[in-house]
């Protein structure tokens, strides 16, 4: 009891030291000097526009990565096809790399004298330093997320409820819809929330690729970086707020999610 | 009618079927038996589209459907498991079927109320399958499997993962239910009192090869390999042939073709008596006799006696 008591105070002190300090210290300094600078900064058509980046670039990821995930989730847990243990290894490599180095790589395939940038470039089409780089890395760090919800509870499904279903008439596209996604349903769920966080709060492919050109091509965390440097700590705390609680908001919706999908 | 012709299916070096034959007429109401990796599941699941046979084909109502994806097949079919929707009620899983086909609400209304009744779920109509028992889920998804009215009922096992008594009371229920509804009804068993209980046609696979086709008497008085003879039921070597228990007569004097045993044990089995028995070589055979003829003889244990077959025909010159 009293050593069970002793990991449960380690544990907690952890959490309170390394997570709830900091993000406390950003409460807190948010409103030190009261609610005007907060407003101001919040207001300013830079930080709005960041945000519209970054909101931007979430509804694309978050969508296309979903769909991505589910099929990939169905290919690796349904199929047997040559290459399948390579590709459920390349899902997570966006967790291995760090996206800083992503960054790197998007910047030296679309840059002027990339592979796809030279083309890309001959065409009039500007992908780095602008939004549809932003977009790129954003997409590119979000992958592993659904997938990796989905494919243990497709794993735990089986195939027996649809081959049910498939005897009882329905087509493949039935089964998938009737069947497959309702039954997957909260994994998708968790997946996307998790995807929605960590497009959010994408920082390092997107600090290399963008350009970080205010009122252009800033995203809300590389203008939080932006302002620090500019000695604006004021309009940084406010930004990182909204960032924060909107991390508050997506731990709360994963509570709330989680047990429905023991179920 | 289903007509098997000559399937064959491998699943990696292990032969699951080999070149299997079988004809199964319209109404009838038909066991696979055997024991477990003999391949019965496999032929049913052939039969239903969910497999492929490497060879062979699968005629449905005189046409060729080997090559027909599970869901043009109009076969019903029902899992050892259940196979329940969980996330739909017990009115949604029956009416899956009809849902799909996009017939009419009333219709469809209609006809799960009428297919609950059938199998006498009526109170249960909204709840979901994880509040049932397993007996009702089983009865859930025959209910789901015969609602778009198949021809054709598959059951694989289907009541492999009940306890006994539920088992029997569904073995009654399918018989009844099969009198009622007339569907062609092919069951997978590995549980021969099962088969014969219900079926009136037993097929016996073993190993991936039909052994023996036929009404169940017939296979349990006439089984041409020993392998038959056995998995029906308890057979003992006599002399050059083998009998049932009840078959076997004990004697206090040498008979005509009678061998010598020693009484080991004496169980008494309701209106029946089971007396074990060895003979000299050690070999050893159960003898199933009326009380009264075994409180006749006043037998023992540990006495000899003279056992041989009732009647020649009982000795089964087999092996």
């Amino acid at each position: 009891m009293r050593k069970q008591l002793g990991l449960r105070a380690v544990a907690l002190v952890y959490l309170l030291v390394i997570l709830l300090a900091p993000l406390g210290m950003v409460f807190y300094r948010t409103f030190q000097s009261g609610l005007r600078p907060v407003w101001q900064t919040l207001s300013d058509p830079g930080t709005i526009h960041a945000f519209e980046v970054t909101l931007i670039a979430t509804g694309i990821a978050v969508p296309l990565n979903t769909v991505f995930g589910v099929l990939c989730a169905l290919a690796i847990v349904r199929r047997r096809f040559p290459g399948k243990g390579i590709l459920n290894a390349f899902i997570d490599l966006p967790l291995a790399v760090s996206p800083v180095v992503i960054g790197l790589c998007l910047y030296l395939l679309y840059g002027r004298t990339g592979w796809f940038g030279s083309w890309l470039m001959g065409h009039g089409i500007q992908v780095l330093f602008a939004l549809p780089a932003i977009v790129l890395a954003t997409v590119f760090v979000s992958v592993p997320f659904v997938a990796r919800e989905v494919i243990p509870t497709l794993r735990e499904l089986g195939n027996e409820q649809e081959q049910a279903a498939a005897t009882l008439g329905a087509t493949r596209w039935q089964r998938f819809w009737r069947i497959t996604l309702p039954s997957i349903r909260w994994a998708v769920v968790y997946g996307v929330v998790l995807t929605s966080a960590r497009c959010l709060g994408e920082y390092g492919a997107v600090a290399v690729v963008s350009g970080r050109i205010i009122g252009k091509t800033e995203t809300a965390t590389t203008l939080v970086d932006d302002l620090i440097q500019n000695f604006d700590t004021a309009g940084a705390y406010a930004v990182s707020l909204v960032l924060a609680t909107i991390a508050v908001l997506v731990l709360v919706a994963m509570t709330v999610i989680r047990p429905q999908e023991a179920r | 009618m289903i007509e098997i012709r000559n399937i064959t299916k491998r699943f990696g070096d292990f032969v699951a079927l080999d070149d299997v034959s079988l004809e199964i007429a319209a109404g009838s109401l038909t066991a696979v038996l055997g024991p477990s990796g003999s391949g019965k599941s496999t032929l049913l699941r052939i039969v239903a589209g969910l497999e492929r046979p490497d060879s062979g084909e699968v005629l449905l109502a005189g046409e060729d459907a080997t090559g027909l994806a599970p869901q043009r097949r109009d076969v019903g079919f029902v899992f050892q498991h259940y196979a329940a929707f969980k996330h739909m009620t017990v009115r949604d899983n029956i009416a899956f079927a009809l849902t799909i086909r996009k017939r009419p609400k009333q219709e469809i209304r209609e006809r799960v109320d009428e297919l609950l009744e059938l199998v006498q779920l009526q109170g249960f109509a909204d709840r979901y399958p994880s509040r049932l028992s397993g007996g009702q889920r089983q009865r859930m998804a025959l209910a789901r499997a015969l609602a778009a009215k198949p021809p054709v009922l598959l059951l694989d096992e289907p009541f492999g993962a009940l306890d006994a008594r539920v088992r029997a009371e569904l073995r009654d229920w399918l018989r009844r239910l099969h009198e009622e509804v007339h569907v062609t009804t092919v069951f997978v068993t590995h549980d021969q009192e099962e088969a014969m209980e219900v079926a009136d046609r037993v097929a016996v696979l073993n190993r991936g090869r039909l052994e023996q086709v036929g009404a169940p008497a017939e296979l349990y008085d006439q089984p041409t390999s020993e392998f038959v003879l056995r998995f029906l039921g308890d057979a003992f070597r006599l002399g050059d042939g083998f009998v049932r228990p009840h078959e076997i007569v004990l004697g206090r004097f040498p008979e005509n073709g009678a061998i010598e045993v020693e009484i080991e044990r004496i169980v008494v089995v309701g209106a029946d008596v089971r007396v074990e028995l060895s003979d000299g070589s050690g070999e050893r055979m159960t003898a199933r006799l009326r009380r009264e003829d075994a409180d006749e003889l006043e037998l023992a244990r540990g006495e000899i006696v003279w056992a041989s077959a009732r009647d020649a025909k009982a000795l089964q010159p087999l092996g």
